[in-house]
């Protein structure tokens, strides 16, 4: 725990190392270490099957694993943003009852993080009757009512064209900027990440690579790859993986 | 105009729906229909462990109920094909139950009773019964309520905030196996399916949160029972299966009446 290069240890949220997990004698993630600091952006990228959900949950203790450990911050608090919920039309719910999961907050407070999220004059709105992007928002601002000191977002720009992928990347920065929160992003788009990640983190059962991303510069062709309006929120990432695999997988995109 | 028994059978009716009202409607939200169903199927298994060991029927039914959604719910944890399972488990443990019970000697069941209910014939002391449970159901799931609520709605939010779903689906399965072992004699085996997930589903339109949709459920749920005592002494039909077919009245119209308010 001590000596992990990463991080200094009392600045450290979330430490995982030697993780193991597998299911039905398959091994889902193999000796996986994985720190995350103090107001720290690590984006956990990896193709489908990777992993990354399993290590997600088992860093929320849903997973158990079989080998190696966690260690939380004492009294950490997490938010969490999922890529969907579990209802469907079944279960009548307004924004405004989503946001007061798990506890009821002050009205002003609620009126300021849907402000500052996007989301104004939501509230009495049902849950199932919101667009994506809406819907990521009031996702978000729940999460943010909790005055996260880490969070956690699973894949929440799929979706999200290109300029919406943008423009909740900016959000989140600015967010992280604000609150000083730490933010582990979750994406299975294994090139493009946001800009300001500190680390990229390439997630294949076991660490494939770990890097910071190349800052996409303006020439033409990235602009128009990213669309106008990007505002430099995106960045490649260009995978260094020093090690072979036996088992074909591939870190190429699927065209 | 109305006897006694008609009264104890409409108070019974009333008493189940405070537990089967927001009950049923946790149901509905995790699609457990399948899972409701496999619980109340058990509880025929549960009556012939009762009279084998000479125990009492609720406690016997309650604890084979709970034992079998215990099972139940561990391989719906796995991911496998759960339909399956459960239609497995759910069937077997009704035809174990009914073949069990015509091997215990000396036994006088009615098994019309078991299936379908005799709610005509609740005494005194059942109605006590019914009421406490239900009350003390209700309790749970107050006391609970937001635990469950999140762990239903994602079990990623509920593990961030410290909620462990695992013990929620644990309530949820506990309580439904105290309300199988409950109702047991007011509608029986075969339709407590019914009285969960109908009156919660007929809810649905009149709701804009989970709260009202459990709430409205216990109401429709108690309307049902009511109802469905009276028309069986008018019409002379069962009382079980009259209280499901008022109850499914009560879901059409509510299609038509939330459909107007849209």
């Amino acid at each position: 725990m001590r000596n992990l290069s990463l991080g200094k240890p009392d600045m450290s949220l979330i430490v995982a190392k030697g993780l193991g997990v597998s299911f039905n004698g398959r091994l889902v993630l193999d000796r996986v270490d994985f720190i995350i600091s103090k107001g720290e952006i690590v984006t956990l990228v990896g193709p489908n099957g990777s992993g990354k959900t399993t290590l997600i949950r088992a860093l929320l203790g849903i997973v158990k694993a079989h080998s190696g450990h966690i260690e939380q911050q004492p009294g950490l608090r997490i938010g969490y943003v999922p890529q969907k919920l579990a209802i469907d039309a079944t279960m009548p719910m307004t924004v405004a009852r989503f946001l007061a999961l798990p506890s009821r907050q002050p009205k002003d407070q609620i009126g300021a993080v849907m402000a500052r999220v996007g989301a104004e004059n939501l509230e009495a709105q049902q849950m199932s009757s919101l667009s994506g992007g809406q819907f990521q928002r009031v996702l978000l601002a729940r999460a943010l009512l909790g005055k996260p000191d880490i969070l956690m977002l699973d894949e929440a720009t799929q979706g999200l064209d290109q300029q919406g992928i943008a423009a909740f990347y900016q959000l989140i920065e600015a967010v992280r900027t604000e609150i000083g929160c730490a933010i582990l992003l979750v994406s299975h788009d294994l090139h493009v990440v946001m800009s300001t990640s500190d680390r990229v983190v390439c997630l294949n059962g076991h660490v494939c690579c770990e890097g910071s991303p190349k800052v996409v510069s303006q020439a033409p062709e990235y602009r128009e790859l990213f669309g106008i309006g990007s505002g430099g929120v995106l960045a490649l990432y260009r995978h260094e993986h020093d090690h072979n695999h036996d088992h074909p997988h591939n870190h190429v995109p699927r065209d | 105009m109305f006897d006694d028994f008609l009264i104890r059978a409409a108070l019974a009716a009333i008493g189940l729906s405070l537990a089967t009202g927001p009950l049923g409607a946790f149901v509905i939200w995790r699609k457990m229909a399948y899972f409701g169903d496999t619980i109340a199927h058990a509880a025929i298994l549960g009556v012939a462990v009762s009279l084998a060991f000479s125990i009492s029927i609720f406690v016997g039914t309650l604890l084979v109920s709970f034992g079998v959604g215990l099972l139940a719910a561990n391989f719906t944890d796995t991911r496998r094909s759960m339909d399956s399972i459960l239609g497995v488990l759910s069937y077997s443990a009704l035809a174990l139950g009914l073949v069990a019970i015509s091997f215990v000697k000396g036994a006088n069941i009615d098994l019309n009773a078991l299936l379908f209910g005799d709610i005509l014939t609740v005494t005194k002391a059942n109605l006590v019964q019914v009421w406490a449970v239900s009350l003390l159901i209700l309790a749970l799931l107050a006391w609970r309520w937001t635990s469950l609520l999140t762990a239903t709605l994602s079990e990623e939010i509920a593990a961030s905030v410290g909620i462990n779903s695992a013990r929620e689906r644990l309530v949820l399965t506990l309580a439904l196996a105290i309300v199988v072992a409950v109702s047991l004699k007011v509608v029986g085996a075969m339709l407590i399916g019914a009285m969960l997930i109908i009156p919660a589903a007929a809810a649905r339109g009149f709701s804009r949160s989970p709260e009202k949709m459990a709430g409205i459920a216990i109401v429709i749920g108690a309307f049902s029972g009511v109802g469905g005592v009276i028309a069986s002494a008018v019409i002379d039909a069962p009382t079980g299966p009259s209280i499901v077919v008022v109850a499914a009245m009560v879901f059409v119209a509510s299609q038509f009446v939330a459909r107007d308010q849209k």
